[in-house]
């Protein structure tokens, strides 16, 4: 079984973000990028399955600016077999919306034909919690959202799902989309040795138009801003103390 | 001429980075506070490095090691200095000088050293040759065919983990025109060889859990099989070997630099006096300012020192240069952060004063600034003749 997990290049989540002045998004020139943590996560679970000889290859696909080239390095290093660059856009500051990338990856399926696509939860940059639904829906697959463990057996997938409350356990047909969440594995780093072979392996590079997608926006952005500030906190000395001032605020 | 990284260096740095974030950061309090890196931790942070395929990554490929360029490591190396040296010691980089081990050394010292099994210290400082190696009174002399020796060493870093050590002892003395000189050979040492003992050193403000120790030789008796290199050629493998180590004090001080100098960035821009931003401040900007300019300047220094070694040319002023700038501008910018910081910076609550102390050693060790000031002069006017 190929295992298909598409990377996004996302501004890293240790970067204190910044809006552009002119308040159309945030400042992305000269931050630094990285792969999507959920992304990641998928990555590492793909290459699990593949250690566990439950799949066969691994292919790594991103979707966006020429730079993305190195996330999917970064794919290759941990053990992504080989890498498919859809470059979309010129400028970093271009997002290419989730119906547009659940589009190039539905055609990249065709193509690919895997029996699992595993994609993270949603990107930390925008937060969409789209695109592997919506590639569902466009490839008329089961799906799986917010993993937090797979089991995959045949013709089925156990999914453990982190929904409001508890945990859900379904199971559901291959070939399937699942979408990952934090807790399903911890990923890891990319050994010396892969970091050196990974400029060895397959990178095709394509365009949206190699897959007949228009990549043109649907949304407008009217305005972005940044969060307001958060009033200090205080410190308290005791539990009493800290009883009182709850009492206080009304909130015991 | 071309400035950037490739790929492949890029997810160096970024995996060596995340390393030091995910696995050293953590443990630095407990380490600074104890003064000692638990053995268990130590042990893992080795495990995690061997699998990763970074530990002796300073070694070639076909003894074992991933072949780094001179570069590459340096890079490493870099990454690594943000991290406390007491744990990053663990992120194995045994001394390249084991490269000059021959027939069964390799397979008791370079081997086991580069898989991570044994691990080594480098022994020349004694009490009464710091800067002076040669002025050494460690001595060996020969009885029944053996070499029997005789003296101390002290500042032995890393002696405590050692299970072998690398000792630069003398053998003789030759008459010359400028007055005696003594020869130096260099032995290999194994841990609880009969006459040899490990004792504890002194307490460094520096680099807290990274221990220096005390070495004795008490009519230690070693054979010819233990020597690295060849009799009386220790400064041929000390010349061939130590020089690049200079190096990677150099890379050490520009990676805790620039993770000293976010903290500067990062509170000036957040702590507010007379009503706004200390960065408002020329005064306190400036210093920001100046700080990464003499960063940047240490980290290309150190990196062209890294480069002139990958391409084989004479490297020994631009390198003894990049360690006396890099250490003296980590004096600087630690000693700035703190001065941002105010009152804070000297307390044990943040790093910084941590990143101050630790500093101070930076000019002393592998060649005080006073020394590579006089190597670089050397070179300089040695061929005037002056
Ligand atoms: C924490 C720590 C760990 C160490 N680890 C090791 C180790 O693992 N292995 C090892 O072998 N050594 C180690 N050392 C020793 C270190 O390399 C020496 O401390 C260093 O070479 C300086 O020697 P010294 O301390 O005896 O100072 P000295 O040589 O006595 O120097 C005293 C002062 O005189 C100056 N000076 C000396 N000669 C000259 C000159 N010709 N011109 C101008 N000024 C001069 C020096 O610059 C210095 O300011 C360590 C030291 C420390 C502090
Ligand atoms: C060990 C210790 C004991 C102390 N004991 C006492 C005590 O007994 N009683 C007491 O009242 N206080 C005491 N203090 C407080 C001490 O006086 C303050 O630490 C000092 O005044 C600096 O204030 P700060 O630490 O808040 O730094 P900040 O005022 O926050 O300064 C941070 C940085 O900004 C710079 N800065 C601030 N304003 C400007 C400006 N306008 N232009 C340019 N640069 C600027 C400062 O020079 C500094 O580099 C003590 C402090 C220490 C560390």
């Amino acid at each position: 079984m190929k295992v298909l997990v598409p990377v996004k290049r996302v501004i890293d989540y240790n970067v204190k973000v910044r809006v552009k002045a002119d308040g159309s998004g945030v400042d992305l020139a000269n931050v630094k990028m990285s792969m999507n943590p959920f992304d990641e996560i998928a990555v590492e679970e793909a290459i699990r399955l593949k250690e566990a000889g439950k799949a066969t290859e691994v292919v790594a696909v991103s979707i966006g600016v020429k730079q993305n080239q190195e996330t999917l390095r970064t794919a290759l290093a941990m053990g992504a077999d080989r890498a498919i660059l859809v470059v979309a856009a010129d400028d970093v500051h271009t997002d290419i919306e989730p119906l547009a990338v659940a589009k190039i990856l539905a055609a990249i399926v065709k193509e690919e034909e895997p029996g699992l696509v595993l994609a993270g939860k949603q990107a930390i940059d925008n937060d969409m919690n789209a695109t592997g639904q919506m590639l569902s829906a466009l490839l008329g697959w089961s799906q799986g959202t917010f993993a937090s463990e797979v089991d995959i057996d045949g013709d089925n997938a156990k999914v453990t799902r982190e929904v409001d409350g508890g945990l859900q356990t379904i199971t559901v047909k291959m070939p399937t989309i699942i979408t990952v969440d934090l807790r399903l594995n911890e990923p890891r780093y990319a050994s010396l040795p892969n970091i050196m072979k990974a400029k060895r392996k397959p990178l095709d590079e394509k365009t949206p138009g190699d897959y007949g997608v228009d990549v043109t926006p649907r949304l407008t952005v009217v305005k972005t801003e940044e969060p307001a500030a958060r009033a200090a906190g205080i410190k308290v000395g005791s539990v009493d103390e800290l009883v009182a001032k709850l009492k206080e605020a009304g909130a015991v | 001429m071309h400035f950037g990284l490739s790929e492949e260096q890029e997810m160096i740095v970024s995996t060596v980075r995340s390393f030091v974030e995910k696995e050293i950061y953590p443990h630095e309090a407990e380490v600074e506070r104890t003064g000692i890196v638990p053995h268990e931790l130590g042990l893992r942070i080795k495990q995690k490095c061997i699998d990763l395929g970074f530990y002796a990554c300073n070694f070639p490929e076909e003894v074992g090691g991933a072949g780094l360029s001179h570069m590459d490591f340096t890079l490493v190396e870099r990454e690594l200095g943000r991290g406390s040296m007491a744990l990053t010691h663990f992120f194995g980089r045994p001394q390249n000088i084991l490269m000059a081990c021959e027939g069964e050394q390799r397979e008791k010292y370079l081997l086991p050293a580069v898989r991570g099994d044994r691990m080594d210290a480098l022994a020349m400082t004694e009490p009464d040759a710091g800067s002076d190696v040669r002025g050494m009174k460690c001595q060996a002399v020969r009885s029944g065919g053996d070499w029997v020796v005789n003296g101390s060493k002290h500042f032995i870093s890393g002696a405590e983990h050692a299970d072998f050590f690398i000792v630069f002892i003398a053998t003789g003395v030759d008459e010359t025109p400028k007055g005696p000189k003594k020869r130096i050979t260099c032995f290999l040492v194994d841990r609880g060889h009969p006459g040899f003992e490990v004792r504890d050193g002194y307490n460094s403000v520096s680099h807290k859990g990274y221990k220096n120790c005390i070495l004795t030789f008490d009519d230690c008796r070693l054979p010819d099989a233990q020597v690295l290199g060849q009799v009386d050629g220790g400064f041929e493998v000390m010349n061939e070997w130590l020089y690049a180590t200079r190096l990677t004090v150099a890379a050490f001080c520009v990676g805790r630099a620039r993770r000293c100098f976010d903290y500067a960035v990062e509170y000036a821009a957040e702590r507010k006096q007379f009503g706004q931003a200390i960065a408002k401040f020329q005064g306190v900007s400036f210093q920001v300012a100046d700080m990464i300019t003499e960063i940047d300047a240490a980290d290309w220094l150190t990196l062209a020192g890294a480069w002139r070694l990958d391409q084989g040319l004479p490297a020994n002023r631009e390198i003894a240069s990049a360690k006396l700038h890099a250490s003296e501008m980590l004096a600087r910018v630690t000693d700035t952060t703190l001065q941002i910081f105010g009152g804070m910076g000297l307390m044990d609550d943040f790093p910084i004063e941590r990143f101050w102390r630790d500093a101070r050693v930076e000019r002393i060790w592998d060649g005080t600034s006073e020394i590579q000031r006089h190597i670089i002069s050397r070179e300089l006017f040695r061929p005037l003749g002056a």
